[in-house]
């Protein structure tokens, strides 16, 4: 069982599967820890700031999103944080990930087809090939 | 001291910084002249702008990290001031809205950020967009097969090149390969060149050359006004997205200030007004720009680039240039709003779609948000409006109480009254309790009267109480006190 999980998350349905199976590979020992990391894109801060434009509106606003993740972790009882950094998914979970050490990392796909890979780029496949832990990409 | 705040403010990411503001610089100049050309004014009227406007605004702006220049927004509000009146209106214009920008800096206006209801600031947005890309048609009218086939090459380009290379902005690349193919091609579409002179030389100092009179300041001032309001709103809103993309803070006030004397020097060197720029600010932190350096860079580099180049720059076809405003207009667009419209509240919908109808009949960013804010007020007092009012009978049905809730206040006193009906007969004494209501103004207190009356005709006796200390003030100096049978407690 792995202590120290990193679960890449955005309140998407995608990533409420990645967060039950996260759930599943934790240890339920009382030292496991789960970092919840939501990466903010370009795109979304320009429409949060422009939907909420204050400060503490916009933080509330973005807690909100997680809320689904965190209540199911706090019904399987897991130690977690939440850290919230700014960049393009990918690079973002990327660079958090091999910045500290982490048993696993888990993300959600979007389950996007090929067209659509090509020009958005895969998160969960730029994850896959670049951070240096284990990951286990939920489809 | 001055040291270190130099220190922290200039020099502490140089080479973020720099870098960045190359970038910027570059993806400036296609924007800078295509706004002139919106504006109807030289490609030069556009570039020496967003020059001085963003070396100005490196010293005395309020956020770091934030690009301004010649915008979109701002010279979709000239065109007619142009047209009508000439270019040397529009400077005097320009300083003119300097001038106003200062003042509300000074007056810390920036906090009335907070009175434009978000269903406003969405439909600037969006209206924002529909009026860049309207703009772009006039250059396909009886335009060849070749301008939509160029305007498809760059539109290509810029989506699909940064799959190859981010460090380099794709607008430019696309400029250079559509220049390009025109030149070996000898296509024959319009080039800059076709829309306006561009001297190779440095802005110099000159004031407007307008008559001084008063029949001038009429003239101007309406456009100063918009354009203050306008430049004031998409640069404060540029801030909040660089402050929540760089998690810092920024001093909006200063912002406004800075604002306003970057209008006033580029006024009187020859550049037409602008403002904080979205989509430049974004690629500027994504390439690193953190420090007031990476705006002055930006400015800089601009004007060499144009002093060297600009004999290749007025060969660039209008079509690269529409490709390039198209990924503008569909970067403002919020397609959020979109996708979300069905699930907002119905006035918030209703909002956002009337400030966007109203600019795109009126083609003014100004009239639009006057108008979406005057909605959102008047749908905000009908929501209030609703005071409720719940009757119980106490006594052994000899006493009625009725309890308000909610605000009475003028648009509010109809349903009011209506809430009292007439079927009192059997009751002796009426007791109407406030203690969960609050009076606002006049309208209220006669409102109440008006409802002791309708008792007082019957013979029933009237009790008002519940009345906090402002309501029960208001109520005193509008002589509802004289009533030998109200208490206030």
């Amino acid at each position: 069982m792995f202590k120290h999980v990193l679960l890449a998350a955005d309140g998407s349905d995608h990533s409420l599967r990645a967060t039950e199976k996260a759930i599943g590979l934790i240890s339920t020992q009382d030292d496991s820890f789960m970092t919840v990391f939501y990466a903010v894109d370009t795109q979304t801060a320009k429409t949060d700031v422009l939907h909420h434009y204050d400060g503490d509106m916009l933080k509330e606003e973005r807690k909100k999103r997680l809320a689904g993740v965190e209540e199911m972790l706090q019904k399987a009882n897991v130690n977690y944080e939440i850290v919230e950094r700014h960049g393009e998914p990918g690079p973002a979970i990327v660079q958090f990930a091999n910045e500290s050490e982490f048993d696993a990392v888990v993300v959600g796909s979007r389950g996007l087809n090929g067209f659509q890979e090509m020009v958005l780029g895969s998160v969960s496949h730029k994850v896959a090939k670049r951070v240096e832990a284990p990951v286990m990409i939920v489809k | 001291m001055i040291l270190a705040l130099l220190k922290k403010h200039w020099l502490s990411n140089v080479k973020g910084d720099v870098m960045a503001g190359i970038v910027v610089a570059l993806a400036l100049i296609p924007e800078a002249i295509a706004f002139s050309i919106i504006a109807g004014v030289d490609p030069m009227v556009g570039l020496y702008a967003s020059f001085c406007i963003s070396v100005i605004i490196a010293i005395a702006g309020g956020r770091p990290g934030m690009i301004s220049g010649s915008t979109g927004a701002m010279a979709l509000l000239m065109v007619t001031l142009v047209a009508e009146h000439g270019l040397e209106y529009l400077l005097a214009a320009t300083i003119l809205t300097g001038v106003l920008q200062v003042l509300a800096g000074v007056t810390k206006l920036a906090r009335f950020m907070k009175f434009v209801p978000r269903s406003v600031m969405v439909g600037f947005v969006n209206a924002l967009a529909i009026l860049i890309f309207m703009s772009q048609l006039d250059h396909f009218e009886n335009a060849t097969w070749a301008m939509y086939a160029l305007v498809a090459v760059t539109l290509a380009i810029i989506y699909l090149f940064p799959k190859v290379s981010k460090t380099v902005p794709s607008t430019l690349v696309a400029i250079i390969v559509v220049t390009g193919i025109v030149l070996i091609t000898n296509a024959g579409v319009y080039s800059v060149g076709d829309m306006g002179a561009l001297p190779n030389t440095l802005p110099v100092f000159a004031l407007p050359d307008i008559p001084l009179t008063l029949e001038t300041l009429m003239i101007i001032l309406p456009y100063s006004l918009t354009l203050t309001m306008v430049g004031l709103l998409e640069s404060l809103l540029t801030a909040a997205i660089v402050d929540d993309m760089t998690d810092t803070d920024s001093d909006k006030n200063r912002e406004s200030t800075g604002q306003g004397v970057a209008n006033m020097v580029t006024g009187c060197f020859g550049g037409m007004a602008g403002c904080a720029m979205i989509g430049q600010s974004v690629i500027n932190v994504k390439s690193g720009g953190r420090g007031r350096l990476s705006s002055l860079v930006a400015g800089v580099v601009l004007m060499f680039f144009i002093l060297v180049l600009g004999d290749l720059v007025v060969q660039i076809p209008v079509a690269a240039l529409a490709g390039v405003m198209i990924m503008v207009s569909i970067g403002t667009f919020d397609w959020h709003s979109l996708a979300t419209i069905h699930k907002v509240p119905r006035t918030d919908a209703t909002v956002m779609l009337v400030t966007v109808g109203t600019v795109v009949v009126t083609h003014d960013l100004a009239i639009g948000v006057l108008a979406g804010v005057v909605l959102s007020a008047i749908f905000f007092v009908a929501k209030i409006s609703h005071v409720r009012v719940k009757a119980s009978l106490e006594d052994n049905g000899k006493t009625k109480r009725y309890r308000v809730s909610g605000p009475l206040f003028f648009a509010a006193c109809e349903s009011f009254q209506k809430s009292f009906g007439l079927v009192e007969d059997e009751v002796e004494k009426v007791i109407i309790d406030f203690s969960a209501s609050q009076l606002w103004d006049d309208s209220a207190v006669a409102a109440i009267e008006k409802v002791m009356m309708k008792y007082k005709q019957r013979d029933i006796e009237v009790e008002v109480t519940g009345l906090n200390e402002h309501s029960s003030s208001l109520a005193k100096q509008m002589k509802l006190g004289d009533n030998p049978n109200m208490s206030a407690h």
